[in-house]
């Protein structure tokens, strides 16, 4: 056993922490949005959360769970076109982990546009559905590369809420729940809702974390992200994502 | 009944300057690409556009024919950003409303339904108020007194939407996995275009599952055959996206294809799926 753990890459102890994100949603659609997060999903349901709903990327829900990359139909058992996740979203039975350009301590995030909105430095996708996930239903996000330019103080243009705007009716049923990293596990539970460390993944040291990030981050009680059991792991490498699509989302 | 067949260069005919223009599909999906270029060939400008976006809107920026556009994303799909508007956004400066999706989708529905807004918790604490300081709340008589955003209509002088197959009375039908929003696009619209992979009779438009008969004929006023009239996005089950020949539309900015892409003859277009293919 000690053998295999130190193989365990980097990109596969974000898989684990990614599944355990979905751990106590039960029977939920689960969107997410990239690949780590996507083999995490898929971990979760063959694992510890069978009733996860997952969808093909299109308007299809599916009945199996497939190999990432493959090219065949896969079987299905539900249709969910996009108007559909709307209605869906706005009821509130689902989980998304989406990417973040930008996220700060209060768990804003930005995909839309890079300096001032009028003209930006750098146009990205456009807010997308990031308003209505963080005000309808729990939301999580997965950001690949930890550094100062994505953990920011403040986001140029705050497309998914963070707690320090989510008064009102956009508090009523706001969840951000967690940030996945290359580096760690992070969730909100600081004084005011500001970011705090879960999780340091093997390897990765207190102060790298704090130095890539770009705000005074929340340090109380933190452990070690466990890295996935043998099962999960042999289910990752054979199963899910036999061609390692992982490692190109995560430098090793 | 009326035979409401017609040509993309009379479609392109019905545009004015600064007209609101809604097209149908989604992101690199179904769009109405051949109706898109016979615009880009037209006079016509200061449109302003509504669209999920995808190539549809980067060909119309870099053409010059967008005065606003009112949008949630701009995506290719397999390619996260499209050039072309990203060059109209930043060096341009392109005027935007840039909503959240399913807002998006609520004015549509307003528009369909002649209401002025419907109520909508997506967007609350967002900067999508902030960067669009024409949206307003509205709150609930009811006990709850939530206070919710007011999507206004999004009324369209014209839509442009794509389908597998329709008649030339305007009755038609999506063969994929999704309708995307593009009755919605009919009914919010006061002049409606389809165009199409394959002009059927009513009697073989009708057979198949009714569900998928997406727009009737009060929500169509003109119809075109186009074969492969989606390209290069995708138009499942007839053809797939052509991602090699979106490839090429990414890279248009360095590859030379720009010019011949964006105010090239339709014969110019059919040469560069030649050589790129």
């Amino acid at each position: 056993m000690t053998a295999a753990k130190t193989t365990v890459s980097r990109a596969e102890i974000c898989v684990g922490a990614c599944a355990e994100l979905f751990r106590g949603d039960g029977e939920i659609l689960v969107s997410p949005m990239s690949t780590v997060a996507l083999i995490g999903a898929r971990l979760a349901k063959l694992t510890f959360e069978p009733d996860l709903l997952l969808t093909d990327g299109e308007a299809g829900l599916l009945a199996e769970v497939p190999v990432l990359g493959d090219q065949s139909e896969p079987a299905r058992e539900g249709w969910l076109p996009f108007r559909k996740v709307f209605e869906l979203l706005a009821h509130g039975r689902r989980h998304v982990v989406m990417g973040a350009n930008q996220v700060d301590q209060y768990g804003n995030q930005n995909i839309s546009a890079i300096g001032e909105h009028s003209r930006p430095d750098r146009q990205l996708l456009g807010v997308r559905g990031s308003p209505g996930n963080t005000v309808n239903h729990r939301t999580s996000y997965w950001v690949p590369k930890h550094s100062p330019r994505s953990f920011v103080q403040a986001v140029d243009v705050v497309a998914g809420v963070g707690y320090d705007r989510a008064t009102g009716s956009a508090g009523r049923f706001h969840d951000v729940y967690r940030v996945v990293s290359n580096l760690g596990v992070f969730d909100f539970d600081g004084p005011e809702h500001r970011m705090r460390l879960v999780s340091a993944h093997p390897g990765v040291e207190l102060e790298e974390i704090t130095e890539s990030t770009g705000f005074p981050l929340h340090i109380g009680e933190f452990h070690t992200t466990p890295e996935p059991g043998p099962e999960a792991l042999e289910l990752i490498r054979t199963r899910l994502d036999p061609k390692n699509l992982r490692d190109r989302e995560v430098r090793a | 009944m009326r035979d409401k067949q017609c040509t993309a260069e009379e479609v392109a005919a019905e545009l004015r300057d600064g007209m609101t223009l809604g097209i149908g599909g989604w992101g690199s999906r179904r769009k109405p690409m051949a109706l898109v270029r016979a615009i880009l060939r037209s006079p016509v400008k200061n449109l302003r556009v509504v669209s999920y976006g995808g190539p549809d809107v980067g060909l119309l920026c870099a053409a010059g024919k967008v005065r606003e556009l009112v949008f949630g994303f701009v995506t290719l799909d397999s390619i996260p950003y499209d050039p072309l508007f990203r060059k109209a956004r930043e060096q341009d400066g392109l005027a935007v409303r840039e909503w959240d999706e399913g807002m998006f989708y609520a004015g549509l529905q307003a528009a369909a339904q002649r209401l002025p807004f419907l109520p909508i918790r997506a967007g609350l604490g967002s900067d999508v108020p902030r960067n669009d300081p024409a949206l307003r709340t509205v709150r609930s008589p009811y006990g709850d007194g939530e206070e919710l955003l007011a999507v206004p209509a999004l009324e369209l002088d014209v839509a442009l939407v794509h389908l597998n197959r329709a008649d030339n009375h305007g009755n038609a039908r999506y063969l994929g996995p999704d309708p995307y929003f593009d009755d919605l696009f009919c009914l919010a619209a006061k002049k409606r275009f389809v165009s199409c992979e394959r002009l059927v009779s009513t009697a073989e438009l009708a057979e198949g599952p009714p569900q998928t008969l997406l727009c009737n004929r009060t929500m169509v006023d003109g119809v075109v055959e186009i074969p492969r009239g989606a390209h290069f996005t995708s138009c499942a089950p007839d053809y797939g996206r052509d991602e090699k020949f979106q490839r090429a539309y990414a890279d248009a900015p360095q590859n030379g294809l720009l010019s011949r892409l964006v105010s090239g003859s339709e014969q110019d277009y059919q040469a560069v799926v030649q050589e790129v293919s």
